[in-house]
Formats: structure tokens, sequence, C-alpha cells
């Protein structure tokens, strides 16, 4: 069942085509990616112009993360599966202790995301497991505590939660149980697409990532872009300490850019502020951010007078606390946004974090906002009212402002 | 009918066609699905059973219609060698060293049982009656051999070479304690020993030494002049119930790799008797079902455990690797742990018989004394020598200082995270505005090591 959607999935992927109304017989609303004729605000993300990807080697040569003879030097068109299997084929070539596995990679994944991989580095380093995500963990936690360096594949978030006690009892304590014996799972990295697609229903869309930040003892990463997710998957692979890292599916052929071609690291629990402002701060991760964009793009059409700054977590646990904090401490007005539940969130930690800290609550001019998924399954007919969307965001910095 | 023929003769063609290019496009890796059923076969070519005959009677298997499978064993309950093919493979001194190690065992938690009762730690689990399974695998592994333990495999570490020391620094969780005290009693762990730390989560180390066992075999691949290694685990028949205990057997038997699954079934998970954790044959019968050599064992008889283990550990490492499963038989004779009493669901007199008739050690005291190697004499001065070493490292271990303060916000991550210093310093200003409130003096270096 779980492949059959994957496969669905793939094909609906595909960036969306405008298709001529006539040659559809169907009536509008049964399709799921088209949006209301008189919209202004939700309208679709124009991912071959935003400004949060890198259209052409000038943009990348700008980002000063990225080591200056990696950015000066060659780049490639890729999309963020081809930059994640770009940065997977980059690790098992420079580390033999590097080992990819999961359901159904050997072939290339129901995501494309390690296509050639087998061929390339040997059916002994990237192979196929039993289904059994629980099986994976241990596995990858095993091969990680002989000093190896697995990257575990969950096919989809929605199926982590079978190896929830691996990675909660298990990777994140094993270096503190073995104290000076000093082994541990940090060889340990978890790949798993996440996020609405459209079309997922309860079990292809969810964003479980707070359940993780409630663990001390692994890093928590999700990438909004191609750079990013070769840059952040490379440095979770290196890193000395167990990491999720959840890929926005809907990004996996969407979000396309120029990658530099030499191997590259951004740095974990670290923020990148996308635009600077003076009047709200917006912090978000994954796919949001592009909404985010556009909200604000919107937003400042309107009001000339106010500069919105936007953060972009990357990490989202631990997180940058300080580069949210000097943010808010300039705006005094705070926005969150990401998919997932509201209640017991990344967005409730972040909230609380700038509450609790003096100098950014003495700050704070508005309570601080969170604009995530509503507390409701994802169900399949309506997620365009459940995960937020630009209007939404739209309205919130409004309420912000208005405050 | 003719043109069925013709049909099917095109569908042939095409099926092959198929088989062929997607054969050559995968290149090295392995498609069992280009497997196709044969005309007139008298086996189904499914791809999931490929040598299953057709049968024209309609018959469900029966598990009470097959045997329970042998209890291999070497030395009979009277310390006779039944097994005529047997000769020990090692020397009256080797033997001797066993013996003590299963006694020294007894003997400490029988000391560390009582000092719990007293309060003077907080939780003891004691291994009696299974000594010979944890100190004979212990034995036959290379000392390189990576394990994993459950928790009622003291008699491992014994025999590795884990010191009396190292045990109470453990138990007491003082600062020689490599665990810096952040675990209960008896989750012992050593990096030289190469036994990994215990975790108190039942089977997680089950699928963990399938992927230990599965690196192993990798860095052997990598490196052909090292050493070739096997990973040990060890687990209780309750334990084989949790979902990881499935989920290890079947990627081990699928990756092939070099792992020894040791099942200790003592008959209890704490108060439930196999009845209720089981219907099938034990924990061995599982072994088949997943492709896996399988071997019972009596687990009160080293000599057993000793051989079996010696072939699974050749096996193990036999055509590139695979998974060994060894099911020893036993009698949890102590209570489950310090925290349970066990007559609260079985008979005081089904355990009494236990310890007279069929321990462990005596068995094989009984098998040194027909040969001349033990005595009353000499049990008596062991027995003497091995309290007194435990009660001296008891009372050192007990005066040690704790591990520094500090410890505690280490090792979650590789470097203390921001977030962490930040926490830290704020038990440090607390601890200073309520000096009365926190006895820091037993831990080393006091409130001082919170500075970051």
């Amino acid at each position: 069942m779980k492949r059959q959607v994957a496969r669905q999935f793939r094909r609906a992927l595909g960036t969306p085509r405008p298709v001529p109304a006539a040659a559809l017989p169907l009536h509008a609303s049964r399709c799921y990616s088209t949006h209301p004729p008189n919209a202004k605000l939700n309208l679709p993300i124009e991912y071959g112009s935003t400004p949060l990807l890198a259209h052409s080697a000038d943009v990348v040569q700008k980002n000063i993360e990225i080591p200056i003879e990696v950015r000066n030097g060659a780049t490639k068109k890729l999309n963020l599966f081809q930059a994640v299997n770009d940065a997977l084929g980059t690790a098992l070539a420079e580390d033999e202790s590097v080992v990819v596995f999961g359901e159904d990679v050997a072939f290339g994944g129901v995501f494309r995301c390690t296509m050639k991989l087998a061929e390339t580095h040997g059916s002994e380093r990237v192979f196929n497991t039993p289904l059994s995500e629980q099986g994976i963990l241990g596995f990858g936690i095993g091969l990680a505590a002989e000093g190896m360096r697995p990257v575990a594949e969950i096919q989809f978030a929605d199926y982590v939660y079978p190896a929830f006690d691996q990675i909660v009892n298990e990777a994140a304590k094993m270096r503190y149980r073995d104290g000076s014996n000093g082994r541990g799972a940090g060889g340990l990295t978890v790949r798993m697409p996440c996020g609405g697609v459209g079309h997922g229903a309860l079990y292809h869309s969810q964003s479980p990532e707070s359940l993780f930040t409630h663990v001390p003892g692994v890093r928590v990463i999700m990438p909004r872009s191609p750079i990013q997710a070769k840059g952040l998957l490379l440095s979770a692979i290196r890193s000395n300490d167990p990491c999720i890292f959840m890929e926005p599916k809907i990004l996996y052929r969407a979000a396309v850019e120029q990658v530099p071609v030499a191997s590259y690291e951004l740095p974990l629990s670290k923020a990148e502020v996308l635009k600077e402002g003076s009047n709200v701060t917006v912090v978000s991760y994954g796919q949001p951010l592009y909404y985010c964009v556009e909200a604000i793009r919107q937003l400042e059409a309107q009001r000339p007078d106010v500069s919105i700054e936007l953060i972009d977590l990357r990490t989202v646990h631990p997180f940058d606390r300080e580069t949210v904090f000097s943010s808010v401490k300039k705006t005094g007005r705070v926005m969150i946004v990401h998919e997932a539940y509201t209640t017991a969130s990344v967005a409730s930690e972040v909230a609380a974090a700038i509450q609790e800290n003096p100098d950014t609550f003495n700050r704070l001019e508005a309570p601080v906002r969170r604009v995530a998924g509503w507390d409701i399954h994802n169900s399949l007919a309506f997620e365009r009212f459940h995960l937020p969307d630009i209007t939404r965001m739209y309205d919130n910095i409004k309420r912000l402002l208005d405050y | 009918m003719k043109s069925r023929m013709l049909q099917r003769v095109q569908l042939r063609a095409s099926t092959a066609t198929v088989a062929r290019s997607r054969v050559a496009a995968l290149g090295s890796v392995r498609a069992a699905s280009s497997v196709s059923q044969r005309p007139n076969s008298e086996f189904v070519q499914f791809p999931g059973a490929l040598k299953s005959a057709f049968t024209h009677s309609l018959n469900f298997e029966n598990p009470e219609s097959y045997k329970a499978l042998p209890t291999y064993r070497v030395v009979d309950q009277h310390g006779v060698v039944v097994d005529s093919s047997f000769e020990p493979d090692i020397s009256e001194q080797q033997v001797v060293k066993l013996y003590k190690d299963m006694l020294f065992i007894s003997i400490m938690d029988l000391i560390m049982f009582d000092a719990q009762r007293q309060g003077r730690l907080s939780f003891y689990m004691v291994s009696a009656g299974e000594e010979a399974v944890s100190v004979g695998t212990s034995s036959v592994l290379d000392p390189e051999d990576v394990v994993f333990c459950q928790y009622r495999e003291q008699g491992l570490f014994k025999e590795r070479g884990f010191t009396t020391k190292e045990f109470m620094s453990q138990l007491f969780s003082n600062r020689n304690d490599p665990g810096k005290g952040r675990n209960m009693p008896i989750h012992y762990g050593s990096k030289k020993l190469n036994v990994h730390t215990i975790s108190s989560p039942l089977a997680t180390q089950l699928p963990q030494a399938s992927g230990a066992g599965y690196a192993l075999k990798l860095q052997k691949l990598q490196n052909p002049e090292s050493k070739a290694r096997v990973c040990a685990v060890f687990f209780g028949e309750g334990a084989a119930s949790e979902g990881d205990f499935h989920a290890a057997m079947n990627i081990a038997a699928t990756r092939s790799c070099p792992v020894i699954f040791i099942c200790r079934n003592n008959g209890y998970a704490i108060s439930t008797p196999t009845l209720e954790q089981y219907r099938g044959d034990g924990i061995a019968s599982r072994g088949i079902g997943y492709g896996i050599d399988t071997i019972r064992v009596d687990g009160n008889d080293i000599w057993a455990v000793r051989e079996a283990t010696k072939k699974a550990r050749e096996l193990a490492l036999q055509d590139g690797g695979k998974p060994v499963l060894i099911e020893a038989m036993t009698y949890r004779v102590s209570h489950h742990s310090t925290s349970d009493d066990s007559f609260a669901y079985r008979a005081r007199v089904e355990v009494e018989d236990w310890k007279r008739r069929d321990n462990p050690l005596t068995r094989l005291r009984k098998w040194m004394e027909t040969k001349g190697y033990w005595d009353e004499a000499k049990e008596k001065e062991a027995r003497d020598a091995l309290r007194k070493e435990v009660l001296r490292e008891f009372s050192a271990a007990e005066r040690e200082k704790k591990p520094a303060i500090k410890t505690m916000f280490e090792d979650v991550y590789d470097e203390l995270t921001p977030g962490l210093k930040a926490q830290m310093q704020e038990l440090r200003e607390l601890i200073d505005n309520y000096p009365d409130e926190y006895d820091v003096g037993e831990f080393e270096g006091g409130k001082e090591t919170l500075k970051s």
C-alpha cells in the first residue's frame, strides 16, 4: 500500500503545469492543485522565480557560508531530491564508513533520492532492508556504535513511530550512558520525507519534528532548498550527534536551483536571516518559507512603511536562540510558522523561549503568534484549510502590526 | 485453443525481454523478482516461496505434530559425560578459572542483594542459575568479538576480565564508573572488553547487534587483513516477544550478518511464565522461520553451552557471514530483581528443587570432582577468597566520591550546547542561593564543576 501511494506521489510531485480548462472535463474543485480564480494572496508558488532559490551561479557566489573556492567553482542545476542524492553520493565516495539503507533504496528510492548509489558504491553499502522501521533504526544504531556512519531512510516521516523507542531511548542516550567508554550513535543520520503534498492525507503528510525536539541528544534538521539539502545533509552525516533529517517532499521536484558541485557543509543549529526588516520577525523552516516570502511581499507592497524580517531556523532542535532573540530585540513582534500541529510544537518552544528571555520579553509589542497546522489530523479533502497558507500568514502579520 | 496457445507464446516472449532489460539496468543489484513459473513444474515458483511443492491434500501444519526441538547436553545433572565425542578443549587450570568466575558471580550476587536490602545501593539483579550461559559463551568468544547484553550476563563481564573494582564502581555509581553514575546498577559497559553499555529497554539491543554484526562484516571486507569478528547478543525469552526481536532476526538473516543470538530461556519474565509468553516451541523454533541456523542447549551445562557457541561462531563466519540462534534452557532461581518477590507467583519448593537438583555450578563441580580437579577444601578456600575480595572492593567503592555534577550535562551532545550551558549556570546559581538544600559534598569537585 505504502509503495503504491509513493508511486502516485512521484507522478504528482512534478511541477504542476497549467492545464487548459477545456481539456479537463472534471469539476474544478476535484483537482487538487488548482486555486480559486479570484484569489490574490493564495496563488501557487512560482518556484522558478522565488528569491529563496539560487537561479543563477552568481547568487551562489554571494553565499558566504559556503567556502569561497566551492561557491566560485562549478554549479549544477539540481532539484531537492537530486541534491540529496548528490550529498549521499559525495558522502559515500569520501568516507567508506558511510552506509545507506532503508525500504526500497536500492533501486533508487520511491522519491529517487538514492538513484544510482547502489550501482556506484556497491550493494554492500547501499541496500534494501526488510519492511520494519524499528529494525532499520536499531540496525543503524548498531552500525554507528561500531564506528560506521549509517544514513537510514524512513520512507515517510508518518512511519517513523515504530522506531520511536530506538530513536528516543537508544540513539539519543547511547553516548550519555556509555560515558567515558566513549561510544555512541553519533554517526547515525535518519532521513525522512515529511510535510503536506496536497493529497497525502493522514499518513503521507505529517511533520513530526516536535516529537523529536523533546528529545535531548538528537539534532532535528529541515532544509528548504537544494543548496541547503546538500550542505545540511553532509553536515548531518559528518556530525557526531544523531541527526534527524526531514525532507519536505513537496520540494523534491519543485525546488530547483544552482548547487555547487564540490562538497561543502552548512552549519547545524544555526539559523539564517533570509531578509532583514525592522517591524516584524517571521520565523519558519522548510516549505512554508516560500509562503512567508509571498505574504511578506504582499504586505510590504501595501504598507511601504513596514519591513519584515524572515528567519529560516534550518535546525529546529537545538535551535539557534541567539539569531531569533537578536531579531526580536530589533522588531518587537514575532510570528512563527510551520506545518506541524500548533500545540506543543516548535513554535511553542520558540515562543516560550522569547517570552522567557528578559531582553526579548521587555521588547515585545504584541503577543507572539503561532501560525501552524490546526490541532487536527491531516485529512485528504481539507488540506488547503489545514496547513498555513499565504492568506493566514498575511492576516497574522497584519494582526501583529495592528495590535 | 489454438489462439490461446499463440497468446501464451507472445506473453512469454515479452516477459523475457522485460526481465533482460531490467537485469541490465540494475547491474549488480539482485533482483529476486525475476523468477517465473516454468510450465509443468512440480514446484511453485512464486517469488515469495521458491521451492514449495504443489500438494493436492488440504492440510494445515499443526505445531503439535512436530516434536519439540531437542536440547543438546554434554554433561548430565550428575556431572557424567553423555556426549561420547566430547573432549574438554581446555586445561584443568582454565576449567577451574571458569568455575571460579561462576562462583564469583554467585557470591557477589548474594552480597549485593543483601546490600540492596540494607539500602546501601538502589537496585540489584542476580543471575543465579544462569551463570553457565554467560560464562560459558564468553569463554569461547574471541575477546574482540562485540557483545550486547540484556542485564543478566554479569558472568560474561567477569569472564572477559571486568574487575571487582569495576563492578563495584558501577554498582555504587562512583567517580570511577565509566557510565559516570548515569545508569542504574548492573547496567555495565566496557569499551576495553568490547561490551556495549546495557540499557533497560528490552530487546532494543537485538537489531543493534544485527547492525553491529554488519559493521564488523563490512570492516573485514574493507580491510581483509583485519581479524574476522562476530557480534554476540543476549536476551531473555520474554524480550523475544518484543517487535525488535522479529526485526533483528529478519534483518540479520536478509543481510547475512555474523551475529550469534543467545536466548536465556529461564521460564519467567518477571512473573509471567512462558505459557503466557508464547505458544510455539520456545524461541528456537522461530529461528528456523527466519532462515537461521538454530540450536537449543542445556543452559545449566557449561560444556554444552561452550560447544554450541564455539560451533555457532564458526557458522556465523561461514560463507561471508550469517546469523545463528542459541536457545539456552535454564531456570531463574532468583527473584527477578531486588524490587520483586517471586514467591508471590511461584512456589518456593519449585525454586528450591532447581537450586538443589540442577544448578550449573554444582554440575560443573561434580564433573571437576570426578576429574580430581576440585574438592571441598578448594571450594571453601575459593569461596572465602572471593568473598573477601568482593567485600574489600565493596567498601572501597562505597567510600569513593560520586562523579562531578557537571558530568550530568555532558555527553548529551558531542559538545555542550548554549542551551545546556545556560541550564548548568542556572543550577549553579540555585545551589549558590540555597546552600543548605543540596548536598554537593559527596560529588567530586563539589559545585565548582558547574562553572562552564
